[in-house]
């Protein structure tokens, strides 16, 4: 699953909303992944502020 | 919290707000619930809005919202050519940079005159069922969970909408179908404030730079990049980066906000309404593809559901087929505009900064008594046949 820079994520939401899986969560304060996360590696790429890494755990 | 309510409406954006207003005034006992504790915040968004589209929506004008008046909007292409579309001839695409804030805090409290309840700090956990059968709403408002009992859901949680997704509505799009954006407000830039600008070409692959004037010397300076042209994450904000660094008149520009977002761009979805539920705006996929342009048709569509749902609550109906009046309703608006606007922008998305040069220069020379997409392309045809044959289906 990818990880989150919390120092750089805005919570804009492109990636909830963006997740063919709709594996991501916003809480207001951090992004959650869920296990029908498929490491496609969409939400890392296409993050405008670069603040997801796709491959943690 | 109450237990029960005929409508629930999530998100308190203008969609959400225009619905609970609609809903509330037909009668029909609703709750609007803000995730966040401050309506209007934090502002995600360009701000720009077409003064007529307003109407549409039977939304009253109130300068506190209206930040700058614009006479029109400036596309400028690669090689510095301009074509100006004034707000008279631009079928209302132009018109006023707004305070998102305030807007949304004005279209709240109309909801609230119109006697809906409002909730803020209050988030949609997921769809209550029963056998199978839409419920109610799980919801957590101050740390606290309520389930609440209601007849309708109205879905206004914007592009990264759960309503849809958990109620069974495929609101999935390809990445061809997305923007991935960041916007500055910049202040201390040398800017021309009765017009919103738009850059096309290499310096935003796929989408486009924006310059909308907040006032005299300061603007949201945002960028949209096509999210299958993106190669790693943070590319929106290295293209923007760059581009400002080679404005003469942004040299002095001090940043007084950083945002971000996503942007749907795709062809109109096949259905936004289910048994019980109800999508709108930018939750329902229905952003101008080719403008990015989102607030008006999220107004729109929450009058239209606000109705329907009224109407439903009366005949004790909440079915997708009633549902159909609403369905009906929006898309006789909006829907030929958005699939034509989505064809014409994936071929627009492949030009190259030479063909920009030229279909920008010409319709600076031809001007145009009307403007649509419809219309440039018919100029187009006359003097570059040639670039017209990507786009004769949509003439």
């Amino acid at each position: 699953m990818p990880v989150e820079n919390v120092n750089k994520c805005l919570h804009c939401g492109l990636c909830v909303g963006s997740c063919p899986n709709n594996a991501i969560f916003l809480n207001e304060v951090r992004l959650e992944f869920n296990e029908d996360c498929t490491e496609c590696g969409l939400c890392s790429r296409i993050c405008p502020v670069g603040a997801l890494t796709p491959g943690g755990k | 919290m109450q237990k029960e309510y005929d409508v629930i409406v999530v998100g308190a954006g203008p969609g959400g707000s225009t619905a609970a207003r609609f809903a509330a005034m037909g009668g029909a006992k609703t709750l609007l619930i803000e995730k966040r504790q401050e309506i209007g915040t934090h502002v995600r968004c360009g701000e720009g809005l077409a003064k007529g589209l307003l109407d549409m929506a039977e939304i009253p004008v109130d300068r506190n919202w209206i930040a700058c008046e614009v006479d029109g909007a400036r596309i400028i292409s690669p090689g510095g050519m301009k074509f100006e579309v004034d707000e008279a001839k631009a079928g209302n695409e132009t018109g006023y940079v707004i305070e998102r804030d305030l807007f949304d805090r004005a279209l709240a409290k109309l909801a609230g005159e119109a006697g809906a309840d409002i909730k803020v700090k209050t988030s949609a956990l997921g769809i209550w069922k029963e056998n199978g059968k839409i419920v109610g709403l799980h919801l957590i408002s101050n740390g606290e969970k309520h389930d609440v009992r209601c007849k309708i859901i109205i879905g206004a949680d914007g592009y990264e909408s759960q309503v849809g997704r958990w109620a069974g509505i495929d609101t999935t799009i390809a990445d061809s179908d997305i923007m991935t954006c960041v916007q500055y407000r910049l202040t201390n830039i040398q800017i021309d404030s009765k017009y919103t600008e738009f850059y096309a070409g290499s310096c935003a692959p796929g989408g486009y730079i924006w310059v909308f004037p907040k006032n005299e010397n300061t603007a949201n300076v945002g960028i949209g990049l096509g999210a299958h042209i993106v190669k790693h994450g943070g590319e929106p904000k290295e293209y923007l980066d760059r581009w400002i660094a080679k404005q003469p008149g942004m040299k002095n520009a001090v940043q007084l906000d950083m945002v971000a977002g996503g942007c749907s761009i795709n062809a109109p979805l096949d259905s936004v309404v289910c048994d019980h539920v109800m999508l709108v705006g930018d939750a329902a996929r229905m952003i101008d593809p080719m403008t990015g342009g989102g607030i008006a048709h999220a107004c729109m569509s929450g009058m239209q559901a606000g109705k329907v749902a009224a109407d439903a609550i009366k005949a004790k109906d909440y079915s997708k087929q009633f549902f159909q009046t609403y369905e009906k309703a929006w898309r006789g608006k909006i829907e030929e505009k958005l699939f034509r606007n989505w064809m014409a922008t994936e071929k627009v998305q492949k030009l190259s900064d030479e063909t920009f040069d030229k279909l920008i220069g010409l319709l600076a020379e031809v001007g145009m008594e009307n403007i649509s997409v419809f219309n440039i392309l018919k100029a187009i045809k006359d003097r570059y046949p040639e670039l017209v044959k990507e786009f004769e289906d949509l003439l």
